[in-house]
């Protein structure tokens, strides 16, 4: 593909609000997980919360949105002078010109979780104060920032579960490169709620420990909630030095099972290889790998297979989910916010919580950060319904 | 600038709606052939699932699968490997509504089936299964655009991937007390086999642009009905376009100010 700037990029996790907040989370190897005491969640787990997301308020022509899922969507895109970027560029194109393109796992459902306790005893009626179209469909978020901006142009959620983020960007290039739309505004943002807390508990995911990806005795996820925003734009010709470029997409089925991913990691070597030739680069050319792993078991073992078949055991690798949780439908574009941060700081990310590698998976995984010269890294995330996705990133020199 | 048309050549079509149980059903009442009988909408078991998974499936699975599986099979496309664009406004209400409700009492230990059941890809992913295609699987959601979503990313697919995709725009209901908040009636959905070249079993070229035009309604008020109450059927007046043999333009409906212009050009 013809390689798109990320003219503007952001993410907030329980690392922080910000590009700042994230990269000093990230030098500093710390984790953000604390014990769960989510809303009413009674689960002896760990979860990654974004604190100051409460406090948001919506304006008041956009009450209607209100949701927790929303509010993150607002904290999030006001991150570091975001929306002033999406604005100048909405300016620059015209409002009919610049596309939404956001993936979430479960969008606002919390608010329908919360508003079944509040059903009418005698008829069973959900409450009058309840909207479904603005805080519980997948749309809403995309819905909420299209009239956060007054835009005009195409607007869809991608919603493949914890894939659809990634995915997002493969959607936009292919709209910018068919001339629909000039500029893109990409992203992902998911937030706790009960059926995603309550669900992987139900699959035995949820580690009752702070998550440890890729470590030999790793038993779960950590929940986390997430937002993350890029400005997609078509590259000049000389990019600046320092610009971050997203140079290939690649995606790919597991075609396998519901819930478990394909044992030999066949479905992620299939996107990896198909991101690596969207880049047109070979995998010698990839310094560092923001890998998927949630730190499950099977999750690991599975993307590990693949990693070692296509990269071997010398490249970089780390999952920053014992930091951030495991953000879902957010995670692809927080992980290629954080392969943005790496390779404009010169930071290869380590694994907070991980202590033993797993000797079953010989790859170069990365347990504290350090400084190393990334100029291509390369970023998976793959979903329930054996959705996968690679981006490979650039810098410019 | 250079623009790339966003176009493609359809091969195949798969339709289910209340009162039409296929393609060729409802082509002919576009045609003005026969006249529209109003009925629940009947869903198919999918026969290409092993016997257990068939009992089990939701009926957003057979829904996808039966049309999904008509729009191939006219064309004689190898399913397993369809790149493939699913759409839909709403995920599987049903399960949705039996999550809420537990989530809602002290008991909260949820089935697990449930839960993987719950995400917006579940009628993606066991296509997936069902037909073991390897190839990239989008899902979409855009509320009541949700059709023009999805053709747009298809065509997107079509055009610069140059892959064969199969779009599966479907819709289902919700029970209540949901369905007093979102209340599209029954399940449907079309699905168009788009191709990146013309072949011998291509039927039309369809080329799309946006466009701040009004979209068309149906004449028949039993078909506007449909039209405006699944959000994947806002393609019914390019199906009646199709189904009638006509080349021409025709508005739908997308994300309002925001419309698709469709230029179509039959074989």
């Amino acid at each position: 593909m013809t390689p798109l700037l990320l003219s503007s990029y952001t993410a907030t996790t329980c690392l922080g609000s910000g590009l700042a907040a994230t990269l000093a989370g990230l030098r500093d190897n710390r984790s953000g997980l604390k014990p769960c005491a989510f809303e009413t969640v009674t689960l002896d787990t760990w979860i990654g919360e974004v604190v100051t997301v409460d406090a948001q308020k919506l304006p008041k022509n956009l009450a209607h949105f209100d949701c927790r899922n929303n509010r993150l969507v607002q904290l999030a895109l006001e991150a570091d002078g975001f929306a002033e970027r999406v604005r100048a560029a909405i300016a620059r194109y015209g409002k009919n010109r610049v596309g939404i393109f956001l993936g979430t796992s479960t969008a606002g459902i919390l608010q329908t979780e919360l508003a079944y306790r509040r059903c009418d005893p005698a008829t069973g009626a959900l409450p009058e104060d309840f909207i479904y179209r603005t805080t519980h469909n997948s749309f809403s978020l995309a819905e909420f920032t299209r009239e956060y901006f007054g835009l005009e142009g195409p607007a869809l959620a991608v919603s493949t579960a914890c894939s659809s983020s990634a995915k997002v960007f493969a959607a936009a290039a292919r709209q910018l490169a068919c001339g629909t739309i000039d500029a893109a505004i990409v992203g992902g943002v998911d937030t706790l709620c009960l059926t995603t807390l309550y669900g992987f508990a139900s699959l035995q995911l949820t580690s009752p420990e702070p998550c440890r990806p890729y470590d030999a005795a790793r038993n779960g996820i950590s929940v986390g909630e997430g937002a993350a925003f890029a400005l997609l734009e078509r590259a000049p010709a000389k990019p600046v030095s320092g610009s971050v470029l997203l140079l290939g997409t690649g995606e790919s089925s597991d075609a396998y099972h519901m819930s478990s991913p394909h044992p030999e990691g066949l479905g992620a070597r299939l996107a990896m290889e198909a991101a690596l030739r969207s880049a047109g680069l070979p995998s010698s050319a990839i310094d560092y790998i923001n890998l998927h792993g949630t730190a499950t078991p099977a999750n690991d073992a599975a993307e590990g297979k693949a990693v070692m078949a296509l990269f071997g055991d010398q490249v970089a690798c780390s999952s920053i989910k014992g930091a951030t949780g495991h953000t879902l439908g957010a995670a692809g574009a927080v992980e290629a916010v954080i392969c943005a941060l790496a390779m404009t700081n010169d930071l290869l990310p380590g694994s907070p919580n991980t202590t033993t590698r797993d000797p079953a998976i010989p790859i170069n995984y990365q347990l504290t950060s350090r400084s190393g010269k990334v100029r291509h890294a390369l970023s998976n995330s793959f979903g329930f319904g054996g959705s996968n996705c690679s981006l490979v990133l650039g810098v410019a020199q | 600038m250079n623009t790339t048309p966003l176009s493609a050549w359809i091969e195949g079509i798969g339709f289910l709606s209340p009162g039409f149980n296929d393609w060729p059903t409802a082509r002919a009442v576009l045609r003005g052939e026969a006249a529209y009988t109003a009925a629940a909408s009947v869903l198919p078991a999918p026969s290409i699932l092993p016997a257990a998974e068939r009992r089990r499936a939701s009926r957003v699975v057979k829904l996808t699968l039966a049309i999904g599986l008509e729009a191939a099979a006219s064309a004689e496309a190898d399913v397993s490997q369809l790149a493939t664009v699913f759409t839909a406004s709403g995920a599987d209400g049903h399960n949705c509504h039996a999550l809420c409700e537990q989530l809602a009492t002290d008991d909260r230990l949820i089935s697990p089936t449930r839960f993987h059941n719950s995400v917006h890809n579940a009628a993606a992913g066991y296509w997936g299964i069902a037909t073991k295609s390897m190839a990239p699987c989008q899902v979409l959601c855009a509320y009541d655009a949700s059709f023009g979503a999805g053709l747009l990313d298809a065509l997107g697919q079509v055009v610069f991937d140059e892959q064969v995709t199969l779009l599966i725009a479907y819709d289902s209901e919700y029970p209540e007390p949901l369905h007093s908040k979102r209340d599209t009636p029954d399940c449907a959905g079309v699905a168009l086999l788009l191709t990146p070249q013309k072949t011998a079993r291509s039927l039309a070229r369809l080329t799309l642009r946006s466009t701040a035009e009004t979209a068309q309604k149906m004449a028949d008020p039993d078909l506007e009905n449909l039209r405006t109450a699944i959000p994947a059927l806002r393609v019914l007046p390019l199906l009646q376009m199709l189904a009638k043999g006509e080349s021409g333009t025709v508005c739908l409906d997308y994300l309002a100010p925001m419309q698709l212009s469709v230029d179509l050009k039959l074989c």
